[in-house]
């Protein structure tokens, strides 16, 4: 990491980690959302960034991090320390079927069988009374131990801010890895990795794997910020907004998914506040950062001439 | 003879109507060079597809140091002995030069579900790498950035590439095409140098390179084996030259682009 980009970093983790002492409720709500959707889009950039693989199904994961939380907590069971791993696991386990089937495919048809997997998800929630079919699931916040509740919104940002730097150090290490080289050569190309010896298949189910459970976990946080589990977590539509955000922040760069997030997040509040039709507005922007710059918001900041030009 | 490293027979590919390989056999022995030649579309891409893995028989048998390996997919056979280098060069063009060449001895030292320490570290991965770069005469190029070589320093990184995994079959499909005459004859060169060590499947247009390596030629035409045994013989054998050499004295097929 080159010290300009190292520099940025820190003042931007010094800057989120002063948030919650300007004392606007409203703000670090905002913040938050911010933190953990920047989880959420880490996570899908290690399957779309690094691996190539575009997964239009990644809400479902989520959905079920926040599900999992909420579940537990009918049962009378409010531990953080129990809630977030089992989120994780659940995800995690979700993505090994999902991604076990769905991996056979590729291209085009992957796009679309994740997609068809995780609406099969929405519509099955939505229609589970037991859990609130189409009113969601209210819930209690986690808490760990007796002092911290993630019912504080104090509390909730700043675990959600560890959480994301703790992501992005952990997506770090992993691209970077044995198991990260073999994912980015697999997206490079896949013949190649094959013939070299590399059971392809595995790798990229591993990645999906490991994808999904961190999108469970940043599900699970998302529950915990509307004290609520929305079927609206599962939905197409949060899959699409992802791999906006990993569009806008740049594709298969580690801090990308996070500028997306927060230029997608900000972008929507702004433009919403002037018109429920946002969407006309944000659709063209879009567009230009990404016609101006391969390498979205990230590209356009640092200007780096491509490796592979 | 000693158990062959290779031994292919019976094998069989139909696409639709078309029989692309029709009941081949061939032997290679430990370190033989063993080239193919055939007019295009005798079905030589697709044995040596076959042999890789890369497509399954209709019927036949592929049998590898005495393990059928018939049923094993591509990365399994890689991981049994057989590098290969592909008639259009591939190679990882994001990946600089010398990670090309770590990932493939990657391939075959550990696993790779390994998910913390950085990779480009291990000094032993990046060791052999430098060793398979040196073999090709490509490590003032380590590097540089795959993509940005020329198409002659493409064909020489498959092959380090191929090298790196230690396989005892490699597998050459038209390792030459594309390069200038020089480049050529040094490639020739270097396999001289390989020859004994490593038992090589070589598909090549360039009679020059066949006759200086061959110790071995199978003729395929249609699908078929027409001819194989030493090159003399091949020179020699009438049903060669009516259907690939054709009449004149120093067989040369114009290579294609």
């Amino acid at each position: 990491m080159t010290t300009p980009k190292f520099t940025l970093a820190l003042l931007a983790l010094i800057a989120a980690a002063a948030v919650p002492w300007l004392g606007q409720p409203y703000l670090t709500r905002l913040a938050t959302s911010v933190l953990i959707l920047g989880i959420a889009a880490t996570s899908l950039n290690i399957v779309v960034g690094y691996g190539g693989l575009v997964s239009f199904g990644h809400a479902a994961f989520l959905g079920i991090g926040a599900y999992t939380v909420g579940i537990l907590g009918l049962a009378g069971l409010h531990s953080g320390f129990l809630g977030m791993p089992a989120a994780v696991a659940a995800a995690a386990l979700a993505a090994f079927l999902i991604g076990g089937l769905s991996l056979r495919a590729t291209g085009v048809f992957f796009i679309m069988i994740t997609l068809a997997f995780a609406q099969m998800l929405y519509y099955a929630v939505i229609a589970a009374v037991p859990i609130g079919g189409d009113n969601g699931l209210r819930l209690d916040p986690v808490t760990f131990g007796s002092r911290v509740s993630l019912n504080q919104q104090t509390s909730l940002y700043y675990v959600s801010l560890v959480s994301l730097v703790a992501a992005l150090y952990l997506c770090r290490r992993l691209v970077l890895s044995r198991f990260g080289r073999v994912l980015r050569g697999i997206k490079d190309n896949e013949r190649r990795m094959i013939s070299l010896g590399f059971f392809a298949y595995r790798y990229k189910l591993a990645a999906f794997v490991i994808a999904g459970g961190l999108g469970g976990f940043a599900g699970a946080l998302f529950a915990n910020l509307d004290a609520y589990a929305s079927p609206e977590l599962i939905h197409w539509t949060m899959s699409g907004d992802m791999l906006v955000m990993l569009i806008l922040g740049g594709v298969g760069t580690l801090a990308g998914p996070v500028l997306g997030a927060a230029a997608f997040q900000l972008l929507q509040e702004v433009i919403s506040s002037y018109t429920k039709h946002w969407m006309l507005f944000f659709g063209p922007l879009l567009l230009l950062i990404v016609l101006v710059s391969n390498r979205g918001v990230l590209g356009l900041v640092f200007r780096e001439a491509r490796r592979d030009g | 003879m000693a158990e062959p490293l290779l031994r292919v027979a019976g094998l069989t590919k139909r696409f639709g109507g078309l029989v692309a390989n029709n009941a081949v056999g061939l032997e290679i022995g430990p370190g033989e060079v063993h080239a193919l030649i055939g007019p295009n579309g005798a079905g030589k891409s697709t044995l040596v597809a076959l042999v890789a893995g890369e497509l399954f028989a209709d019927a036949g048998a592929i049998v590898l140091s005495g393990r059928d390996v018939t049923n094993l997919g591509a990365h399994a056979r890689a991981r049994n002995g057989i590098g290969r280098s592909f008639q259009i060069t591939s190679i990882l063009g994001s990946f600089s030069v010398q990670e090309n060449v770590a990932i493939a001895v990657q391939a075959h030292r550990g696993h790779s579900f390994r998910f913390w320490r950085a990779a480009e570290r291990e000094e032993a991965l990046n060791e052999a790498a430098s060793a398979a770069l040196r073999k090709v005469g490509l490590m003032s190029r380590a590097a540089a950035i795959a993509a940005t070589l020329s198409h002659g320093e493409h064909r020489l990184l498959e092959i380090a590439m191929a090298l790196a995994g230690e396989p005892k079959l490699l597998l050459l499909d038209e390792p030459t095409s594309g390069m200038g005459p020089k480049e050529s004859r040094s490639l020739t060169d270097l396999f001289q140098e390989l020859r004994g060590r490593y038992g090589m499947l070589l598909v090549e247009h360039d009679m020059d390179v066949v006759f200086a390596l061959a110790d071995r030629i199978t003729v395929l035409a249609s699908g078929r084996v027409i001819a194989s045994g030493t090159p003399r013989e091949i020179q020699a054998d009438a049903a060669v030259r009516a259907a690939y050499l054709g009449d004149e004295d120093v067989p040369v097929e114009r290579r294609h682009a």
